[in-house]
């Protein structure tokens, strides 16, 4: 689905591909990467540090290139993270749906179907994630908590490589156009 | 003003979006509250999946456990066969290593040993994050579970019910940093706070450094903080340090040692007193076998010979003294020769084993500790009666009488 002549940029947003997904699939993927990143990790602890929901929300908010579509996915992804764990509702919620905006935003002007360019966004995007639930903790709960650059970065890789996988499946339940 | 909401419409609905949920942040902080029916809507969704997957995962794990493990044990069993006697020793001594301790069994033991009526769950989730420390369990308020109910295993206490959900609840585990619990020791009746630390050990706070506390000291539930019943155990004192007021006590966990699966919620607790040994878990020193016993008291100063054989042992100790004869018999080492190698014939019949009583010689020499492998090959001379024959058993001669030197 990449463009012809090898280009990432966009000259305008019209030239971007809208990608449509039938409505089970916006249900089943979001529900299955929330249960993915609940249940998986009793059994095998190192898949704990992959951020499966955040690369669904970045994937459906590039993909569909709307930013309403992309924050409200994000909005309703984070807020059912939340409501697994003991924290107060909201914290990921609003980490996602900033992701899922910008992603929608970035995703208007940049050829998303490049598999380079999608482990950027990968990459960007799970530090802007960490970054936003970090700042979160910081101003509303008052948590010193530091911000481990280092880890992030790594991790932020480890979840992009698998975030071109994890899309290169994705695009197969896209609808035909 | 239409125009304007029209070109600045997704920043809008950002805004918004972002600006109610920063409200509903708000309020439970205010409040400290929770928004429940959010949290009922999610885990209304995702429990069933789980425990669908749950399921699938259970069965697809008996299935290869039950038939693509059976094609290994008739592997197994054909190698079994060519290596006759040392595997077959290697299985017994495997099968002795076998531990009998059934985690559903003990469960099960200890639900109906424990005067508190407690109802078995399973973990069926954990919470999203890195550093959490908080599970699902798939009993809820439909099973009488309620919010602050305590969470035990035989080994000690898991934690408590954060949250109570129709067909689930969240477990905060000992370890959560934000875990508390009263506690009191086991020697001393020494009363302080547990606490998790988000590490695998917790501490015990507010301890005065006048107190006495030693390493390797047991600490129970002490039932002060209407949570957990009096008298389950916490763990076993790791270190003691004296620090500024109060003591540093470091505690090793004993309900999420070995990690959480299977537990028990207390639905209606009842206190019991704090036990005077550690629970019967706990590894006990055993003292060295008893050596086998001398046929004839040495002589002072006399160093014994070779090492004898055990007179007792276990089931596996028997067969093995079994197999090494038959070898003996049979000139055969075992372990030596190439795959195929003709094994000793483990049907023949040994000759019968000499009374212990009798095994040492009475030389003349005083050497008492030389046991002789094999009988006396010649026959003694003349019939000993029967009373003359007792005599010298009683005196330690082989029956048959003395063998002439």
């Amino acid at each position: 689905m990449s463009y012809p002549d090898g280009r990432i940029l966009l000259n305008s947003q019209r030239e971007g591909q809208v990608s449509r997904f039938r409505f089970w699939v916006l249900l089943a993927v979001p529900l299955a990467a929330i249960l993915f990143q609940a249940y998986v990790p009793l059994f095998f602890q190192f898949l704990r540090y992959l951020e499966v929901p955040m690369l669904v929300v970045v994937y459906f908010a590039i993909m569909q290139r709307s930013q309403i579509s992309g924050l409200l996915i994000g909005a309703v992804v984070g807020l059912a993270q939340d409501s697994l764990t003991t924290e107060p509702l909201g914290m990921y919620g609003i980490a996602k749906t900033l992701v899922g905006y910008f992603a929608a935003s970035v995703g208007l002007r940049l050829d998303v179907d490049h598999p380079v360019i999608r482990l950027l966004l990968c990459f960007f995007f799970y530090i802007v994630h960490k970054f936003f639930y970090w700042v979160i903790l910081r101003a509303m709960f008052g948590k010193p908590l530091p911000f481990d650059i280092q880890n992030t970065l790594v991790l932020a890789l480890l979840n992009a490589v698998v975030g071109v996988s994890l899309f290169h499946f994705l695009d197969k339940l896209r609808e035909p156009a | 003003m239409e125009s304007f909401l029209n070109r600045y419409r997704h920043i809008t609905v950002l805004l918004l979006v972002i600006c109610a949920q920063l409200v509903l942040l708000a309020v439970q902080v205010k409040n400290d509250q929770d928004v429940r029916f959010i949290r009922i809507w999610t885990i209304s969704a995702v429990t069933p999946v789980a425990r669908l997957v749950e399921g699938i995962r259970g069965g697809g794990a008996g299935f290869l456990h039950n038939y693509i493990t059976l094609h290994d044990t008739n592997a197994e069993n054909r190698r079994l066969k060519d290596e006759l006697g040392r595997l077959k020793m290697e299985n017994i001594f495997l099968r002795n290593e076998l531990s009998t301790a059934d985690r559903a069994k003990a469960l099960q033991i200890f639900e109906s040993a424990t005067p508190s009526k407690t109802l078995a769950a399973n973990v069926i989730a954990i919470a999203p994050g890195s550093d959490s420390k908080v599970v699902t369990v798939n009993r809820g308020s439909l099973s009488g579970v309620e919010r602050g109910m305590a969470v035990v295993t035989p080994d000690g206490i898991v934690g408590k019910v954060t949250a109570a959900y129709p067909t689930a609840s969240m477990v905060q585990l000992v370890t959560d940093p934000e875990f508390a619990a009263g506690v009191i020791s086991q020697k001393n009746g020494v009363r302080g706070t547990l606490k998790g630390q988000g590490t695998p050990t917790c501490k015990v706070d507010y301890v005065g450094v006048d107190e006495k506390v030693e390493p390797g000291e047991w600490f129970y539930t002490s039932g002060d903080d209407r949570i957990f019943p009096r008298g389950f155990p916490v763990g076993v004192v790791r270190s003691v340090r004296d620090g500024a007021n109060f003591k540093e006590i470091s505690i090793d966990p004993s309900g999420v040692r070995h990690g959480v699966e299977d537990l028990l919620i207390v639905l209606q607790g009842v206190h019991q007193n704090i036990p005077q040994a550690p629970p019967a878990n706990q590894p006990v020193y055993l003292t060295p076998q008893v050596p086998p016993i001398a046929q004839a008291p040495a002589e002072p100063g006399q160093q014994p010979a070779a090492a004898p054989e055990p007179a007792v042992g276990t089931e596996a100790d028997k067969v093995r003294g079994f197999y090494k004869a038959v070898g003996e018999a049979q000139n055969h080492t075992y372990g030596v020769g190439p795959p195929g190698t003709k094994p000793p014939d483990f049907n023949m019949k040994l000759p019968p084993a000499r009374p212990s009583g009798a095994a040492a010689p009475t030389s003349g020499t005083g050497d008492r500790s030389v046991v002789p492998v094999n009988p006396p090959q010649t026959p003694p001379s003349g019939k000993v009666p029967d009373a003359a024959r007792r005599a010298n058993q009683a005196a330690g001669a082989p029956p048959g009488g003395i063998p002439k030197e």
